[in-house]
């Protein structure tokens, strides 16, 4: 396996995904699947190859410092599970 | 601790500080950026994170950004592009935010402090952009809150990071960093860097070594900072914790503490590792920025005078001492306070200095003890320079102008109208003056024998006696030369 089960483990409590047994050992595997096929593009030589962040040849896109009004507040809070006084109201905040 | 054993350690200081950008709209989107807004009023779908949108980079920012990296000698990189740093917290709704990671938008700064021997260069190790995040209110304290209110206004208002080598080896050291810092980016035009509303904001890096060691120790990174006088006492604070710990023998432990302003105390915020995992991965949404040398060179030409040129050019043009002319430059809006008043007083006999002194001690007294800012104040450089012409010319007494000034700031009134509305212009018509010296001798019969058989010393006396009569308006000259006269 390319992935162990304590990694998968870490990774899912940093996405705070609840996982149950049969879930932690298939996606053991089906990550392991995808780490290995990366393993093999990574035999490549790619030392004079610049790093690709997108597949489009585009840069620079960028719009003008102006202002257009959004959402209102009531819009902007109808899907808040709780609001109050124009605020969304959260639960209690605890570290992780 | 005896400062013998505090020299056998030295501390190691870093400083990050985030500075929110003086645009009109978001970095990401054209929600309007304005401070003190009603909560939630200032949001799109996309600062909101809503499923489907795409930010836009906004140009003014990042025009701003560079504007400030070259304000703080930094290289430009020529390319440069933008991460996703993954965490969930409420104030942040993509649960990422876009910030820039290995290609920021520039390295390799400095600035200067101290004076004279002392002067040296802090490194700043890069500057990056990146977005705000919305704002947090608890019910309570935040250890005790049962929920917490979010207000997503400033969420997306854009933000550099300005990341400083270790350079710093006091608190002083590094109060003083964030003064020429603030100084600068003020000057620049790039922020308001108003800590109070949070759009100058410090978190800082301290470890502790054997003085003279060149290995550095585990640091700390210190949060919560909300003035520089918290920072110098924070600091403080984790210096001596630090080595408290290691001469108990004990190990520093890498951590966020939270600076504690009421208790004046470090404590360490629960977190486990993987807090600080943030599986940066390039932000698929926007594609990457190219800034061409002949562009950056055109905002480079738009940077205005900055605060060091300033101060050697007040020293060279108005004959300022250093000292002045460094109080004066910090803010850009009192140095040019000051430039308008010299140019309505003018510059002859010692005429820059004259305004320097009561620039930097009356009124400077006043906006301190309201908090404002010049801007804010209803006194204009006429306001001054009318006043220290009725003392140039004999109408009213350093004192009487003192006395008055608080109101001419307050108010706005001129101070000749000040002065005329409350008869406290000085007496300069020699029968008034007459008048009480005669009523002062009459009252006296004691002290005039005394200075009438050689005690010298007994005028001032009167001439003490004449000025409390006329409520310190008379002219000292005057009511001297009166009394001798009639006292023979």
């Amino acid at each position: 396996m390319a992935i162990s089960r304590d990694e998968v483990l870490h990774v899912a409590r940093l996405a705070r995904l609840e996982l149950g047994e049969d879930e932690i050992e298939e996606y053991t595997r089906q990550l392991s699947r995808i780490l290995e096929h990366i393993q093999k593009l990574q035999r490549l030589d790619t030392k004079d190859v610049p790093p690709t962040s997108h597949v489009l040849d585009l840069k620079n896109v960028l719009r003008a410092d102006e202002t257009r009004p959004g959402l209102s507040r009531e819009e902007a809070l109808s899907n808040a599970p709780d609001a109050v006084s124009g605020f969304f109201r959260v639960p209690k905040i605890r570290e992780s | 601790m005896d400062s013998a054993t505090a020299a056998e350690f030295e501390p190691v200081i870093g400083l990050e500080v985030h500075v929110e950008l003086k645009t009109k709209s978001k970095i990401f989107c054209p929600c309007p950026t304005k401070f003190g807004a009603e909560p939630n009023t200032q949001v799109c779908p996309v600062c909101l994170g809503l499923p489907g949108v795409l930010p836009v980079l906004n140009e003014g920012a990042v025009e701003l950004a560079v504007m400030a990296a070259l304000a703080l000698n930094c290289d430009i990189r020529p390319s440069s592009r933008f991460h996703r740093k993954n965490y969930f917290y409420p104030d942040l709704p993509k649960a990422y935010q876009i910030s820039q990671y290995d290609h920021p938008l520039a390295t390799g700064g400095w600035i200067e402090v101290g004076a004279g021997a002392s002067r040296k260069r802090i490194g700043i190790k890069r500057l990056h952009l990146e977005e705000d995040a919305g704002k947090l209110m608890h019910e309570g304290s935040i250890e005790t809150a049962a929920r917490s209110l979010v207000d997503f206004n400033r969420c997306g208002v854009p933000l550099i990071e300005i990341v400083s080598e270790p350079d710093i080896s006091s608190p002083e050291e590094a109060k003083e960093y964030l003064q020429v810092l603030k100084s600068i980016l003020q000057y620049a035009g790039v922020s308001d860097c108003r800590m109070q509303e949070g759009s100058l904001r410090v978190d800082a890096n301290v470890s502790v070594r054997p003085t003279g060691s060149a290995a550095f120790g585990t640091r700390t990174e210190l949060k919560n900072i909300g003035s520089f006088r918290s920072v110098v006492r924070g600091l403080q604070y984790e210096i001596r914790r630090q080595i408290e710990v290691i001469r108990a023998g004990g190990e520093v432990l890498q951590e966020t503490r939270h600076w504690d302003e009421q208790r004046e105390v470090t404590v360490a915020l629960r977190g486990k590792e993987e807090a600080h995992d943030y599986r940066y991965f390039p932000e698929p949404d926007l594609v990457p920025l190219h800034l061409d040398r002949e562009w950056v060179e055109s905002v480079r030409l738009k940077l205005p005078e900055l605060p060091e040129a300033r101060k050697r050019r007040f020293v060279s043009d108005y004959g300022l001492p250093e000292y002045d002319a460094g109080v004066l430059t910090a803010s850009p809006s009192l140095a040019e306070f000051y430039e308008r008043c010299v140019g309505l007083y003018g510059r002859g006999e010692g005429r820059p200095k004259t305004v320097s002194n009561w620039v930097m001690g009356e009124l400077t007294r006043f906006l301190n003890a309201n908090n404002i800012e010049i801007e804010e104040a209803r006194v204009t450089p006429s306001h001054v320079v009318e006043l220290l012409r009725l003392i140039e010319g004999g109408s009213i007494s350093g004192k009487i102008a003192k006395a008055i000034f608080d109101r001419m700031c307050e108010t706005g009134e001129m101070p000749s109208q000040i002065v005329r509305r409350e008869g406290l212009g000085q007496i300069s018509d020699e029968s008034e003056i007459a008048a009480v010296v005669a009523r002062v001798i009459e009252e006296n019969p004691k002290v005039v024998g005394d200075y009438k058989s050689g005690k010298a010393q007994a005028l001032g006396y009167l001439v003490g006696q004449v000025m409390k009569a006329t409520g310190g308006r008379a002219s000292p000259g005057l009511v001297n030369r009166v009394l001798r006269e009639r006292l023979g």
